[in-house]
């Protein structure tokens, strides 16, 4: 019976996800780069811990589009410890 | 510190309903005062879910509008006394909710609960939008099938857009709950695995609510199937979502998506 179904087609599911994958990333991209600042919030936040161990919600990332430019905001609280500490390790480590 | 949470998914009928309810009553249970607010106006369900269908007297928009007190609209649960509901209301029109109305009754709401779960109504029009405006976090529901999937993708979307959170270029938390997932068909490819459903929708996983008959039993009776200590697999899936929501960690097992005529044969064999 699993011999059958092996020769058999290996069911609809793939075809549902490729036809999802292609039709997403047409539809994402129709829609603008919305993502764009959730995209850049997650990275900046991952740089940033790589460094400094700061709480997620204390960073702000806004986006302002105007006419002629757009203009990017970004707000980080760090308590003064943290950013004390953080420069202590690289001393020791250089 | 109370936490503003939307049940929501774009795609109607996928169980954002019975998802509020449940994991409502499982959090509650567990002690924390937890409020399920109902934001499809015109075709509330949340209160017949709960069995709270005949206790409606004021509901949301009353609230809203100032014509009641909260204390007035909000229904207690008879079975688990720290969940409360507020109704949707069912006669009025959808446009009866504005900005301003919502964000003071959530805010009243945050003053006196740990947990305000907004059911959203299904689409991305105005109801289900001032659903998701002023959550913290959000829950998406989706069924393992491709207009669901389609449907969750455009709300992430507008999660990450039409928020306050957002706006206000805060993040906003997004949890997949994946539901009626069949680990059978999903084995045999006949249907969506949960690795593709989140290779697809790239947001993390709150639970995985395999397909259960203990579910329409559940709504029928309007008792959440979390409530009377079931064990169904849906009801262990839902209490242990509603844990890590309170952020416990507790691993994720994916129902045994292995179960082939031929494993199952050789399984045998070796016990």
């Amino acid at each position: 019976m699993s011999l059958f179904r092996f020769l058999k087609s290996r069911g609809s599911a793939p075809v549902a996800r490729e036809r999802l994958q292609i039709l997403l990333s047409h539809e994402r991209a129709a829609v603008g780069p919305r993502d764009l600042v959730a995209i850049l919030r997650d990275e900046l936040l991952a740089t940033i811990k790589r460094h400094i161990d700061i709480d997620a919600d204390k960073l702000t990332v806004k986006m302002d589009r105007a006419s002629g430019f757009s203009t990017l905001e970004i707000d980080l609280e760090i308590p003064c410890d943290k950013v004390g500490r953080g420069a202590a390790d690289r001393a020791a480590a250089a | 510190m109370s936490k503003v949470i939307v049940v929501t998914s774009g795609k109607g009928g996928v169980g954002k309903t019975t998802s509020t309810a449940s994991i409502g009553a499982a959090l509650a249970q567990t002690g924390q005062k937890v409020c399920v607010v109902d934001f499809d106006v015109g075709l509330r369900n949340l209160d017949l879910v709960l069995g709270a269908e005949r206790r409606v007297v004021y509901d949301f928009i009353n609230v809203a509008h100032g014509d009641a007190k909260l204390a007035q609209a909000l229904i207690r649960d008879k079975r688990v006394d720290t969940l409360h509901l507020l109704a949707a209301s069912q006669t009025r029109d959808k446009d009866a909710l504005t900005d301003e109305g919502v964000e003071r009754v959530i805010g009243e709401l945050r003053q006196t609960f740990d947990y305000i779960l907004c059911d959203s109504p299904a689409g991305i029009e105005r109801g289900a939008l001032l659903a998701m405006r002023f959550a913290d976090e959000a829950i998406v529901v989706t069924n393992p099938e491709v207009s669901s999937v389609r449907d969750s993708d455009r709300i992430i979307g507008l999660l990450d857009s039409k928020t306050r959170r957002a706006e206000a270029g805060e993040r906003i938390e997004k949890r997949l709950l994946l539901t009626r997932f069949d680990p059978a068909r999903s084995s045999r490819g006949e249907m969506l695995s949960v690795a593709d459903v989140l290779d697809i929708l790239s947001i993390p996983l709150i639970g995985i609510v395999p397909e259960d008959q203990e579910i329409l039993r559940a709504s029928n009776v309007g008792a959440p199937i979390t409530m009377n200590g079931s064990a169904s697999p849906a009801a262990r899936a839902y209490r242990d979502a509603a844990r890590r929501l309170t952020g416990e960690t507790i691993p994720i097992a994916i129902p045994d998506e292995k179960k082939t005529f031929f494993n199952r044969l050789f399984s045998r064999r070796a016990a």
